[in-house]
């Protein structure tokens, strides 16, 4: 008997069917964790006490407060009266249905994409859901990660399944070796400016090759955590030795037997060698700059060796049309160097890089310099936990002596829901994962970057890499 | 959910691609605990612009959207359907949609066809020749109507079968409870659990 050679997501997939889908029915899969958080919750609970139906997994659910938390004085009332009705609804449906809750001033609260991985929730193998798109982080583990909305989220919360339909596979392959200074989000924003925000439609992503299997845990989280802006429904990597190792110890990771029984298992998941991509990538690790996005879509990026690009550099007609709104919009002229645009705010956070080795290794560039003139930097560490680890390891006073201001842990300037939002016109370097329009602020102008770029650009007060830095 | 079969109103032609969820709905909307009244929040950015296509007369009363490719991408937020079903609108069209908009629209009984880039171009110049004009959105033979043209839309036989019957999904779904619990029995023991909680030490 041939047995047909898969692909890790489809094997995932097939660990999780309750029913296969007939006539063109979506498959119905089992969810083995659900996150939950106060933005996309409150009108799926509602739904839950209309209908009059349980929570039915509250061990397989959990949920914590970061879209609208404040990042300063987090022991007093939240001031905005309707961040705060939220919070408090949030904690009330957590108490009502029986659900663990990180709350504000918890040690275990933060960006739950974060927090989850943290606490060792997020494992090999395993579905997760969380109404958020950036669920897709925890593909990292080799988990089939997804985004969802508020309808479905009430739909797992009353059933712990979700009806999903059949998805394409498309390989990633990145080989070779990354030069100092280029980091797994200069991977991403790379990938993205090459398939576009919408080359990942349908698919599930799978990064893989030497540059992948090279990166910590968390460069992969980074890597997983944009995918969506691809328009993937998730982004996968294998589980390896580094994978395990990352989760060994952690609070709740399988223990003895437990584990040995589990290590063997997610070992099975890695792609069949003869298993057939949908569709394959290819990027060369090699020769990749530090990669940054000059205009309001994750897809216009460029080397920041580069220069701003023409309209006309774009084929498409519809690319054309986008690429100048954009450059209107970004008040940037074609033909600019990346380098010499001046930056006014550098945001240090968000679910795609506010872990402890993003903030050391921003920590690692400034130390020892004072930040540009009238430049503004903000760290925001992904949870309370990395914030302590943070100043456990001196990182915060680096940071405070550089003149960057050291928050409390929160999506924060990412999406502005709370008050850490740019003035309109203002120019950011940002860590995060959206450049839409208006996204940190009405009016903001958003370059996305890596922990380092973001560094270096809060020394030198333009878009600068850490190369730039020798002699300064 | 209302069944939808077939529907006629006021088409808006959204010149633009990669129009992001920021832009359908920004985040400061999204802090509200209601599932309704989010028709001050469509577009709202835009909005303030009285060049933008909502903002003419022959349009405030749109019902039809057809937009540029790629719509609906970036996050997850329902927030988006919501508005724009509170505004008024019953279906979208555009050459693309992202993943995530086009479940939560079947979730809301928002119609997503997708239609050809020449379709699109093709309904935005007849529709700006005669601003104002209705089109007829017949989801049982998957075709628009607008004038002379009719063109053709996709969606999948399970959303559109669910849209025309006005399907619950969690009913639905719940008519597997036994298999549901059945593979429940299965799951290994070493699975993660959130309860009871431990902490990092």
């Amino acid at each position: 008997m041939t047995v047909k050679p898969l692909t890790l997501a489809e094997k995932v997939w097939n660990d999780h069917l309750v029913v296969k889908g007939e006539a063109g029915a979506p498959d119905l899969l089992y969810i083995d964790l659900h996150l939950v958080h106060e933005v996309t919750s409150p009108q799926a609970f509602d739904g839950l006490r209309l209908a009059g139906r349980p929570v039915r997994r509250p061990d397989l659910t959990i949920a914590t407060e970061d879209h609208n938390t404040p990042t300063i004085d987090i022991d007093k009332p939240i001031a905005d009266v309707t961040s705060r009705t939220q919070i408090e609804a949030l904690r009330h449906n957590a108490k009502e249905f029986g659900i663990r809750i990180h709350s504000l001033g918890d040690i275990d609260q933060g960006i739950v994409h974060v927090v989850g991985p943290q606490l060792g929730l997020t494992m090999p193998g395993i579905t997760v859901v969380c109404g958020d798109s950036h669920t897709s982080t925890h593909g990292a583990f080799g988990a089939l990660a997804m985004g969802i909305g508020t309808s479905e989220v009430e739909h797992v919360l009353a059933t712990q399944t979700l009806p999903l339909k059949p998805f394409k596979t498309m390989a990633i392959n990145v080989e070779g070796t990354l030069r100092p200074g280029v980091t797994s989000k200069d991977i991403i924003l790379a990938v993205i400016a090459m398939i576009g925000t919408g080359g990942g439609q349908g698919y599930v992503l799978e990064y893989r090759g030497s540059a992948i299997r090279a990166l910590s845990m968390e460069a992969r989280m980074t890597i997983c955590n944009m995918s969506i802006e691809a328009g993937a429904r998730a982004g996968m990597v294998a589980p390896d030795q580094i994978t395990f190792d990352y989760l060994k110890g952690k609070a709740h990771a399988p223990e003895g037997k437990d584990w040995d029984e589990a290590v063997e298992y997610w070992k099975s998941l890695v792609t069949d060698d003869e298993a057939v991509f949908d569709k394959e990538v290819f990027l060369d690790a090699n020769t990749l700059e530090p990669f940054v996005t000059w205009g309001t879509n994750p897809g216009q990026g460029v080397s920041l060796n580069d220069v701003v690009p023409k309209p006309e550099d774009y084929l498409d007609a519809n690319d054309q049309a986008a690429a100048s709104r954009a450059l209107e919009y970004m008040d940037l002229v074609p033909g600019t160097k990346m380098k010499d645009i001046k930056i006014d705010t550098v945001f240090l956070g968000s679910c795609t890089n506010s872990r402890i080795e993003d903030l050391r290794a921003a920590a690692a560039i400034i130390k020892g310099h004072k930040k540009a003139e009238g430049l503004r930097m903000m760290v925001v560490p992904g949870s309370a936990r990395v914030r302590l680890q943070a100043e456990q390891e001196g990182l915060d006073v680096i940071f405070k002596d550089f003149g960057a201001e050291w928050r409390f842990a929160g999506c924060s300037m990412c999406l502005g829901m709370n008050p850490d939002q740019l003035a309109p016109g203002e120019r950011a370097a940002s860590t995060s994962n959206r450049n839409f329009e208006g996204r940190q602020g009405k009016g903001a102008r958003t370059h996305l970057v890596s922990p380092l770029v973001a560094a270096a650009t809060a020394i030198r007060g333009t878009l600068s890499s850490p190369s730039d830095l020798v002699g300064n | 959910m209302d069944k939808f079969t077939t529907f006629t109103g006021v088409a808006v032609p959204l010149r633009r691609s990669n129009v992001d969820t920021d832009q359908i709905i920004p985040a400061v909307y999204l802090k509200r605990i209601t599932k309704t009244g989010f028709e001050d929040a469509l577009f709202a950015s835009w909005r303030q612009d009285p060049e933008f296509v909502l903002n003419q007369e022959a349009y405030k009363n749109g019902q039809v959207l057809v937009a540029g490719s790629d719509f609906g991408t970036g996050s997850s937020r329902e927030h988006a359907v919501w508005a724009l079903r509170d505004y008024g609108f019953k279906v979208v069209l555009s050459p693309k949609f992202a993943d995530i908009f086009r479940g939560n629209s079947g979730k809301q009984g928002l119609v997503t066809g997708v239609i050809s880039e020449d379709d699109t171009e093709r309904l935005w110049s007849a529709i700006e020749a005669n601003p104002g004009v209705e089109i007829t959105v017949d989801l049982g033979a998957r075709k628009a109507h607008l004038g002379d043209i009719t063109v053709s839309f996709d969606i999948d036989d399970y959303t559109r079968w669910r849209l025309m019957e006005g399907l619950d999904d969690i009913g639905l779904t719940l008519k597997n409870e036994e298999d549901i619990t059945e593979f429940e029995k299965k799951r290994p023991a070493w699975m993660p659990k959130t309860l009871p909680a431990k902490g990092n030490k």
